[in-house]
């Protein structure tokens, strides 16, 4: 293709790494302290959620594919995790296992389907591909349907980790978020992630040169869904519930505003915005009512037309610098 | 060997007569995204919304301006067509030239402003929309049962399908179209203005989506979600015909809906997801869609 990439510009100092360190450090360190400060499960929401859009943002902003029904993976995982807690009795981290295992099989089918097109034909495949696992969870007996699955059990971890206690919890999810954070940073760091960044630029070239894209996709795809799972699946187990909010095709939408306001192709772009996001849900929804409809709207418009880059993107490239 | 299926003639012609009604707003629906497409390169994700504005657009024309159901076929898809036009000037234009991924998060932008600001002065419920009264009632076709109004829909909707194609394939007007989707460059040096063409396009193709929603809006109600419901599936319809041809996405139109209608018989529990799994189908034969060019 040969439009310009949605993603920021590579700065001069993109490969050293150096600032992508510190606001590491800066950002573990403010998570550490932050329920001290700020109601726990917020943080908890909002770090599930930004892992979720970490995900996405692997497949967007460093493969160029926009999925449009990410949230068949989220829902997908956290209604395996909860049922494998709840009625199998699993150990909590056997039940996110399971979760993560789910949506990476999902993954494996739905992206050797969707890779078969490409650009807004793959935003259009992942989005009815979404729609049928919606309506396949809102049918199959294990989710029951509209009311979902109730009182997960939080459980010990590993047999003497307490997660009902709210603080370990916390600590948890917390862990979790890290976890899957560092994969994606490593991934996009490798030299993986650098043929998926060539096949992003000029996927003809990179073909020409010996890589098979489609592998390089599926890989991609399958891992971003896998860590979408776990974000899934780690949400069911600290909410106790598993609905279809988390199928809906409106987290999928969600998810791509959160990357592109926080800055596609960028590491941090999509913590911050899943934390601007999951902040005017939770303070400002019961104001707004349906408004936040209208407003995330203009959200993607304003973005789009007037800063595409996004808030990290523009920081970025205000200072130069690569975060 | 209906006795033998253990389903009535009855049922089944109820059900393909739904299947054909949905099927002729799938297949008003991917044609004007068909048609955007070619012309624009964009993917239109406003279109389940602007389909939702021309049913309000009927309504309100019959409750505020006292305008019956056939002044709002003609007027409403010209209102939210000229909607559709200032759209594409002053927020669309912008973005010639960048990735198309931006329009299409562009336009996914406006469909949730234009949703959430209906359904804030609407609500979700749905309101009412008389059907006209030279419509009502039903005819004896002598295996079933036919109302009017369905009839009426699926024949006026195969007719404008059908005149699009006249008008886009076989027309002075409609070569121009084609000949500035291949290079627009070159139709500009023959002194066309293409880009007061492109704004046209896309007012055309919300045209027809407007059009379907005035035609929805007697059988269905006028309701703020009725567009985020049906555009998922008008997208695998669009994934299964391919966007390279217009006479592709009236047929995969149709027959999908024929084909959703009579799944809804025999096997109902799949009757939601029966277009999805077809698309996957498709995906694995032939990737660029049963009518497609590969790019």
């Amino acid at each position: 293709m040969s439009e310009p990439s949605p993603t920021a510009p590579i700065s001069p100092h993109a490969h050293s790494g150096r600032d992508e360190k510190v606001a590491f450090v800066i950002m573990t360190a403010l998570l550490l302290v932050a329920p001290f400060v700020i109601y726990p499960f917020f943080l908890m929401q909002a770090l599930c959620i930004a892992l979720f859009a970490c995900a996405f943002n692997l497949l967007v902003g460093y493969v160029g594919l926009l999925s449009f029904g990410h949230a068949m993976f989220l829902g997908l995982a956290s209604y395996v995790s909860a049922h494998a807690a709840k009625v199998w009795g699993l150990d909590p981290a056997l039940a996110i296992l399971a979760g993560v295992a789910s949506s990476a099989l999902l993954g494996i089918v739905t992206g050797a389907l969707a890779i078969r097109r490409q650009g807004i034909y793959f935003a259009m495949i992942t989005l009815a591909l979404s729609q049928m696992i919606y309506f396949f969870c809102l049918e199959a007996p294990f989710t029951h349907g509209e009311d979902g699955i109730q009182s997960v059990p939080q459980g010990m971890l590993l047999h003497f980790i307490d997660l009902s206690n709210q603080t370990i919890l916390y600590y948890f999810v917390l862990a979790v978020f890290l976890f899957g954070f560092l994969v994606i940073y490593r991934t996009i760091n490798s030299p993986f992630g650098d043929i998926l960044k060539a096949i992003r630029e000029n996927e003809p070239r990179a073909v020409s040169l010996g890589y098979r894209a489609d592998q390089y996709k599926l890989a991609a795809f399958v891992l971003s869904a896998a860590l979408a799972g776990l974000a899934g699946a780690t949400k069911a187990i600290f909410a106790q519930n598993a609905s279809l909010t988390d199928v809906q095709f409106s987290m999928s939408g969600e998810v791509v505003l959160m990357t592109l306001l926080g800055g596609m192709g960028t590491i941090y772009g999509p913590v911050v915005g899943a934390f601007i996001v999951v902040a005017m849900q939770q303070y400002l929804g019961q104001y707004l009512g349906e408004w936040v409809t209208v407003i995330q709207g203009s959200i993607f418009v304003v973005c789009v037309l007037l800063f595409r880059r996004g808030i990290v993107g523009e920081i970025a490239g205000f200072f130069k610098r690569s975060l | 060997m209906f006795a033998l299926l253990g389903i009535s003639p009855q049922q089944l012609f109820q059900q393909l007569l739904v299947g054909l009604i949905n099927g002729s707003f799938y297949a008003l629906l991917s044609l004007g995204l068909s048609v955007i497409f070619g012309m624009l390169n964009i993917v239109n994700f406003a279109h389940g919304a602007l389909y939702m504005m021309g049913a309000f657009a009927a309504y309100f024309l019959l409750n505020l301006l006292g305008l019956n159901y056939w002044f709002a076929l003609v007027l409403a898809p010209l209102i939210v067509g000229a909607f559709g036009a200032l759209l594409e000037r002053v927020l669309l234009r912008r973005l010639a030239g960048l990735d198309p991924l931006y329009s299409l998060l562009l336009t996914f932008g406006l469909a949730l402003v234009i949703q959430g600001l209906f359904q804030n002065f609407f609500g979700s419920s749905g309101l009412p929309y008389a059907m006209p009264s030279q419509l009502t009632g039903a005819t004896n076709l002598g295996f079933m049962f036919l109302p009017i109004y369905r009839g009426w829909v699926v024949v006026f909707s195969a007719v404008v399908c059908f005149s699009t194609w006249f008008l886009i394939e076989k027309t002075r007007l409609g070569a121009y179209l084609r000949a500035a989707t291949e290079n627009p460059t070159l139709v500009r040096a023959f002194g066309i203005n293409v880009p007061r063409m492109i704004t046209l396009t896309y007012a055309f193709g919300i045209g027809l989506a407007a059009l379907a929603g005035v035609l929805a809006a007697p059988i269905y109600q006028v309701r703020p979600a009725m567009g985020a419901d049906i555009i998922s599936v008008v997208f695998a319809v669009v994934v299964i015909g391919g966007m390279g041809s217009i006479l592709g996405s009236i047929v995969t139109g149709f027959a999908l809906g024929i084909i959703e209608g009579l799944t809804k018989v025999f096997y109902p529990e799949a009757s939601n997801t029966v277009v999805f799994v077809i698309m996957a189908f498709v995906l694995l034969i032939r990737p660029a869609g049963l009518f497609g060019r590969t790019a």
